[in-house]
């Protein structure tokens, strides 16, 4: 049995019955990690303690222990979180080299729940892009085809796990980072409510939208991760206790879906549309109630995203000022010198461009007309979003206006990539968790949603859609409750995996 | 496409604490621009007697007892990850002028 084309699910089930060791299922990702990492540059850092991890697996397991519910599974970590004994680097020059002295409390919860930590996975410096080409160590290509991007910033971490280098990764999701990447490379990707899973050693990006998701290749295995991940932290002061918002069961009977019509406006790709308008189609026919709804002041959502995350990004990027973490420019005259020109060489463009956006929207003068504003159009999104509950279970839509685009095709054209999280960052204004899911995939010949011809032979695949759910806060079950309907609807697609990339030598 | 002025980037990458180069600048005044005239799409919103919002959810957030907890890691292992440091305190360059100590 090979490990890496089996489910998290089925390898921590394999494991526990000593079906397999742990050992032998990390050297069997180990080594599609060497093998395919250098073409995917998904990877950062692999643990060089991994084996020495599954091997505690193993002998817990002797000694008659439960490991856990990710007993043996590796796990990819997304390199904004914080782990012991590995660097964190947030694909940034400004922290390379810098290590660590404490666990996230997510990767603790990893550990404790027997996963095996793979390594760090790549992402957009500072998790600000949509393209992971925005990383200090270059960019990650997507397994579905090599020339287009993989979405991002959580790009690493969705392309490991559609390589299968690793059953699981971790992402976080500011504005999209989970979901959009989940929806370029074919995966499920959560962004939980705000507050269910502790940002405790998250690098922080924009602290009222932030939140640490699961990316997986089931629905299945994705609900297990979050399993492990959610829960109250006192380390975070956002956690949620569950006296504060219990997690809720998803409702008996049929799904109310709600369709938003502003998400089938203007900016959607035909392409996009033909796959979700298909899978929703079927979803009626299988029974769900369709329901129209409207949420008028997403039009805004990009325009208060990039003021509220901006803004916040820029108080929380003045740590890195050449005195606490790993770079110092070398040739500072003052104090003031030293923290100019040490922000200046570390940080990347796309830092610098949101640090000087947030400035200027906090400064003397501005901060009514744009900060104060976007906070009060985020109380009419907020509204809408919880109106729009009182006649649906879950939102629906796209995840992403476009099909993946190409490597290079929007690095030059800032607000064209913003736009691609046109619909994902209504789920962080609002703080209600979504989940984009496996839709189906472009076609040169037709757009059947299923990946099949008219005539019902294959058709050959070409890019992946993600179709996106958002739930009331709290109702995560209900979002993974419609991953296992949709998985049930389009079979096929599950079945479908990336194609092994060409192998480069480095 | 909308620019804006040098010296207004200027201004902000100060306050940011953030050195430019001249085409860093030039570059930003076009980027910037374009991103600013495409958010002034929200000052058309009537925002009339709405809240800003200050927190996401409508849950009360308890506080939690103040009491002193015990660090986990001790203080002088991040100053091990620090560019520079002495004496149980990070090191900086000069900030007073003229005086006689002062690392680096």
């Amino acid at each position: 049995m090979d490990p890496c084309s089996l489910t998290a699910v089925q390898i921590a089930r394999a494991v526990k019955a000593r079906e397999l060791t742990a050992v032998a299922v990390w050297e069997a990702f180990e080594a599609r990690i060497r093998r395919f990492n250098p073409t995917l540059n998904a990877f950062l850092h692999v643990n060089p303690r991994a084996a020495a991890e599954a091997a505690a697996v193993d002998a817990r397991l002797a000694a008659g222990e439960d490991p856990g519910p990710l007993a043996g599974v590796p796990v990819a970590v997304k390199d904004n979180i914080v782990t012991c004994g590995m660097p964190t680097t947030c694909a940034s020059r400004i922290l390379e080299g810098w290590v660590s002295p404490y666990d996230a409390t997510v990767v603790k919860n990893l550990r404790a729940a027997g996963a095996v930590l793979a390594g760090k996975t790549n992402l957009d410096e500072f998790a600000m892009g949509g393209s992971n080409e925005n990383s200090a160590f270059g960019p990650v290509r997507n397994p579905w085809d090599l020339r287009v991007v993989p979405g991002g910033s959580s790009g690493g971490s969705a392309a490991s796990v559609a390589a299968r280098l690793v059953p699981l990764a971790l992402g976080s999701d500011t504005g999209g980072s989970v979901r959009q990447p989940a929806s370029f490379c074919h995966l499920h990707g959560l962004k939980p409510t705000y507050g269910r899973v502790s940002r405790f050693g998250l690098v922080a990006f924009a602290s009222s939208l932030d939140q640490i998701g699961p990316l997986a290749r089931t629905a299945d295995d994705a609900a297990l991760l979050f399993g492990v991940l959610a829960g109250h932290d006192p380390h975070d002061a956002t956690s949620l206790r569950p006296e504060e918002l219990a997690l809720a069961p998803a409702p008996a009977g049929p799904l109310r879906v709600g369709v938003v019509r502003e998400f089938f406006a203007e900016g959607l790709d035909p392409r996009v549309r033909g796959v979700i308008e298909a899978a929703l189609a079927k979803w009626k026919a299988a029974g769900a109630t369709l329901v129209d709804v409207s949420l008028p002041s997403a039009r805004y959502g990009i325009a208060i995203y990039y003021l509220l995350a901006t803004s916040e990004a820029s108080s929380n990027l003045s740590r890195y000022d050449g005195v606490r973490y790993a770079f110092r420019a070398a040739d500072a005259r003052n104090l003031e010198d030293l923290y100019s020109r040490t922000r200046g060489q570390g940080f990347g463009p796309e830092v610098k461009r949101r640090i000087l956006l947030g400035t200027y929207a906090l400064s003397a003068g501005y901060y009514d007309a744009y900060y104060r504003k976007a906070q009060q159009v985020r109380t009419l999104i907020r509204r809408e979003v919880s109106a729009a509950f009182e006649t649906c279970d879950v939102l629906a839509g796209p995840t992403v206006p476009t099909p993946p685009f190409g490597l290079g095709a929007l690095i030059g054209d800032p607000l064209s990539m913003y736009l691609s999280d046109m619909y994902a960052v209504v789920a962080n204004l609002a703080g209600v968790p979504a989940l984009s899911v496996p839709a189906g995939f472009t076609q040169a010949n037709g757009m059947a949603a299923d990946g099949m011809t008219a005539d019902g032979a294959a058709a050959i695949p070409t890019l992946p859609v993600g179709l996106q759910v958002m739930a009331r806060p709290g109702h995560e079950a209900t979002l993974f409750a419609f991953a296992r309907g949709q998985e049930a609807l389009f079979p096929e697609l599950g079945g479908r995996v990336a194609p092994d990339p060409e192998e480069v030598s480095r | 496409m909308k620019m804006i002025e040098r010296e207004t980037v200027l201004k902000i990458a100060r306050l940011a604490r953030l050195e430019l180069s001249s085409e860093e600048i030039e570059a930003m005044q076009g980027q910037l621009g374009r991103i600013l005239s495409y958010v002034e799409m929200i000052q058309g919103v009537d925002t009339e007697g709405v809240e800003p919002t200050a927190h996401v959810l409508d849950v009360d957030m308890t506080l939690r007892p103040d009491v002193p907890v015990e660090a986990e890691v001790p203080p002088s292992t991040y100053l091990k990850t620090a560019p520079d440091s002495g004496y149980g305190f990070f090191k900086v360059p000069r900030i007073v002028e003229g005086g006689e100590h002062g690392s680096v």
